[in-house]
């Protein structure tokens, strides 16, 4: 373990390190955070939705943007995995249905970045209980 | 660096871990290996969180899933639910006592609402044996800005304009304390931890040590270089296993990187820590006693002054604090004085921490802000009185602390509005009592505690508290006077006057309290020979009302004294010569005939 000479090495350190609870820090206030949840059912698997996930995670992170990137349970749409529900701070909730790299791409771009929404957006038909 | 996509954290508190916390993570982390997950979820044992009452807890980030009660064989389900199909598993989540409804997030859990958690910071949030999460928290930043940018002047002064106030009880003012030290002469001096928590009932110290060890170490640190002292040490009582060890890996993950130790931060400023053991002994505490202690000596106390801060350890100046009042400073350095003192009364500023526990719903560990009304600490956070009973009483501050009463739960708790309903702040213990417990047998129970822990010193203690509590055995046994309510007020006053340290002079307070709030139960004692909670056996008879009997022997069967007669499908009868009043007919009778007079 390499000595700690200055307050500015332990800041280093400290940034270094940031990201190692990083998760932890946003999950103590998520509703703060872009939320991006990634159905991830048998369905939602063998349609690619670990890779999905995984680049939204690195790509949020390259870009700088803050937010949380979790899975979810199927969401029903089970013809339009991979499914990533997407709710951007004050906001209702959005669902993206059959989610490439690409369309994620896109969706970070444009909606997340600029509230812009794109095509493939899944209308929302049904209550949740959590919203009454 | 392995980004994962979840964090699972199990509490590793010593509640916790005796309920076999470590065989979870364990299989936690052999199931998510199973299922391939090992780049993608983290198990981290944590500190405690402080709903001991629901442990072993495993919460789930990022999405706060809160489960609880959590047993070994229930973490198959759990990886191959939650973490594999993103599936929550109910039947472990919370379910709200008082709505009935399941709350799977911890932050809309009534136990944590009203909670601020400043000392508890980040105590089911790191994993305490890793310095580098702590340093993620920024652990070390306050010590390296007091280095750098401070004098020990303005330190003095930044924890005095904070209002922070020593949390092992008394509540005197942490700043002045400092600045005292720093201006006694000498080139040694010593700072010590107090880490003897000796209250029944209370682990706000030990869970902070064992969730949170480095901001008791950068603390210290700190006040060593307020009152020029290059010695730290920390006195901790050996039942404290898990504390010391983490302790340990933390002193000397922080020695590794240079935080402890010689020229800390290229400067000329060293300090290291050791650790002191103790053996237990509630006196101990005390800060004359603990230093005797370290000393080699008998754990006794001496008559102040002289102040450990002019002549303490080895009779060099010494700096004596309380573990949560350490774990405070390096936010507030970091913070400013200004923001903790928004929090809090006027005289008593930031939170405390308080350890619930008797017959309350939510038994644990919580933060709050100092002014924080009584009865939300018991209702709110504590869910309320165990099986819908009658709230009674409230003891706060150990057996040196006095009882409150339900006039009392408008009550904002800080320093002054305890002591002047009659109990004191004390280390963080919260005791509380429905209708079923007798107060002279909680009196009793505080003063045989003090009997066995008072060190025999000086005479008020030693002879007095026997003294008191044969009395109040006396009356237990419903042979007490009038007369004796008085001699009890008597004496309990005489040893708060006259003892030399403040174990014998705040000892009489439970006996005090309960007869200043509960009068009528003592009298009920001495005068009605009956104990109205039902709890003083001596005091009370087990009968069977006839007219409710239906013969059915159940009580007979199981009385493992036979004191009860009678023939079948005829009422029975408890003979009270041979009843050793246990209550094992009440808990069979289905009929509500065994009643307690």
């Amino acid at each position: 373990m390499e000595k700690v000479k200055t307050l500015d090495d332990l800041k280093k350190l400290k940034e270094q390190l940031k990201s190692t609870i990083e998760l932890r820090e946003k999950s103590n206030n998520p509703e703060s955070h872009v939320q991006v949840k990634v159905a991830m059912a048998t369905c939602g698997i063998a349609s690619g939705a670990r890779e999905i996930m995984s680049f939204f995670m690195d790509e949020l992170r390259k870009r700088n943007i803050d937010a949380i990137v979790s899975q979810t349970g199927c969401m029903g749409y089970c013809y339009a995995e991979p499914t990533i529900e997407l709710t951007i701070p004050g906001h209702e909730p959005v669902v993206y249905g059959n989610v490439t790299k690409a369309k994620a791409d896109e969706i970070i771009e444009k909606h997340i970045k600029n509230g812009i929404l794109v095509d493939g957006i899944i209308p929302v038909t049904y209550q949740n209980i959590n919203k009454k | 660096m392995m980004k994962y996509k979840m964090h699972v954290l199990v509490c590793g508190g010593t509640g916790c871990k005796s309920s076999d916390s470590d065989m979870i993570a364990h299989n936690l982390r052999t199931a998510i290996d199973q299922k391939g997950l090992t780049e993608e979820v983290q198990v981290v044992m944590s500190g405690c969180f402080g709903f001991c009452e629901k442990g072993p807890i495993v919460k789930i980030l990022p999405d706060n899933t809160f489960y609880v009660h959590v047993t070994p064989s229930d973490t198959t389900e759990i990886v191959e639910e939650h973490l594999v199909k993103g599936r929550r598993v109910e039947r472990l989540l919370y379910k709200d006592p008082q709505r009935d409804e399941i709350i799977s997030d911890s932050k809309h859990m009534g136990f944590y609402k009203k909670q601020v958690r400043i000392a508890l910071r980040n105590c089911g949030f790191i994993d305490p044996e890793s310095i580098n999460e702590a340093i993620a928290r920024d652990a070390y930043q306050a010590l390296g800005k007091v280095l750098k940018e401070m004098t020990p002047q303005q330190v003095a002064e930044e924890i005095k304009k904070s209002g922070l106030r020593g949390r092992g009880g008394a509540g005197f003012p942490t700043g002045l304390k400092w600045e005292i030290a720093s201006k006694s002469p000498g080139p040694e001096k010593y700072v010590v931890c107090n880490a003897d928590e000796g209250d029944p009932g209370a682990f706000m110290d030990r869970s902070i040590l064992e969730g949170d060890p480095h901001s008791v170490l950068e603390a210290m640190a700190i006040c060593g270089y307020c009152i020029g002292a290059s010695n730290g040490l920390i006195y901790i009582r050996a039942e404290y296993p898990l504390a010391i060890e983490r302790l340990k890996i933390a002193i000397n993950q922080a020695r590794e990187y240079g935080l402890l130790g010689k020229n800390i931060f290229g400067t000329d400023f060293s300090f290291d820590i050791e650790l002191k053991y103790g053996a237990g002994a509630f006196v101990c505490g005390e800060e004359t006693a603990l230093i005797h202690s370290m000393e080699g000596q008998r754990g006794e106390p001496t008559f102040k002054p002289p102040f450990p801060a002019v002549a303490g350890y080895k009779m060099k100046p010494t700096n004596v604090n309380n573990v949560e009042t350490y774990a405070n400073i390096p936010v507030i350095i970091m913070n400013g004085a200004e923001w903790f003192a928004s929090y809090g009364t006027e005289k008593s500023k930031g939170t405390k921490v308080f350890a619930l526990a008797g017959k309350i719903n939510n038994v644990g560990l919580i933060e709050v802000p100092m002014g924080t009304k009584l009865k939300d600490v018991i209702y709110d956070i504590g869910g309320g009185i165990k099986g819908n009973k009658k709230f009674k009483a409230v003891q706060i501050g150990g057996p040196s602390g006095g009882f409150l009463t339900e006039k009392h739960l408008e009550t904002e708790i800080d320093y002054e509005s305890l002591t002047a309903a009659g109990s004191m702040m004390g280390s963080g213990g919260m005791i509380v009592m429905d209708d079923s417990d007798c107060m002279v047998a909680m009196a009793k129970f505080y003063l045989d505690f003090t009997v066995e822990e008072s060190c025999g010193k000086c005479s008020p203690c030693r002879i007095g508290n026997k003294r008191l509590n044969e009395i109040l055995e006396k009356i237990a046994q419903g042979k007490g006077t009038i007369e004796d309510l008085e001699l009890l007020r008597n004496l309990g006053n005489v040893i708060k006057d006259t003892s030399l340290c403040m174990l014998g002079g705040s000892s009489p307070n439970p006996v005090l309290s309960t007869l200043d709030h509960f009068y009528d139960e003592y009298l009920a004692h001495v005068k009605d020979h009956k104990c109205p909670a039902g709890q003083c056996k001596a005091l009370m008879q087990y009968i069977i009302l006839p007219e409710n009997c239906v013969g059915c022997t159940a009580c007979a069967r199981n009385c493992p004294v036979n004191a009860i007669t009678g023939e079948r499908k005829k009422p029975h009868v408890i003979d009270q010569a041979i009843c050793i009043k246990c209550g094992a007919c009440v808990e069979k009778c289905k009929f509500n005939a065994v009643v307690v007079q």
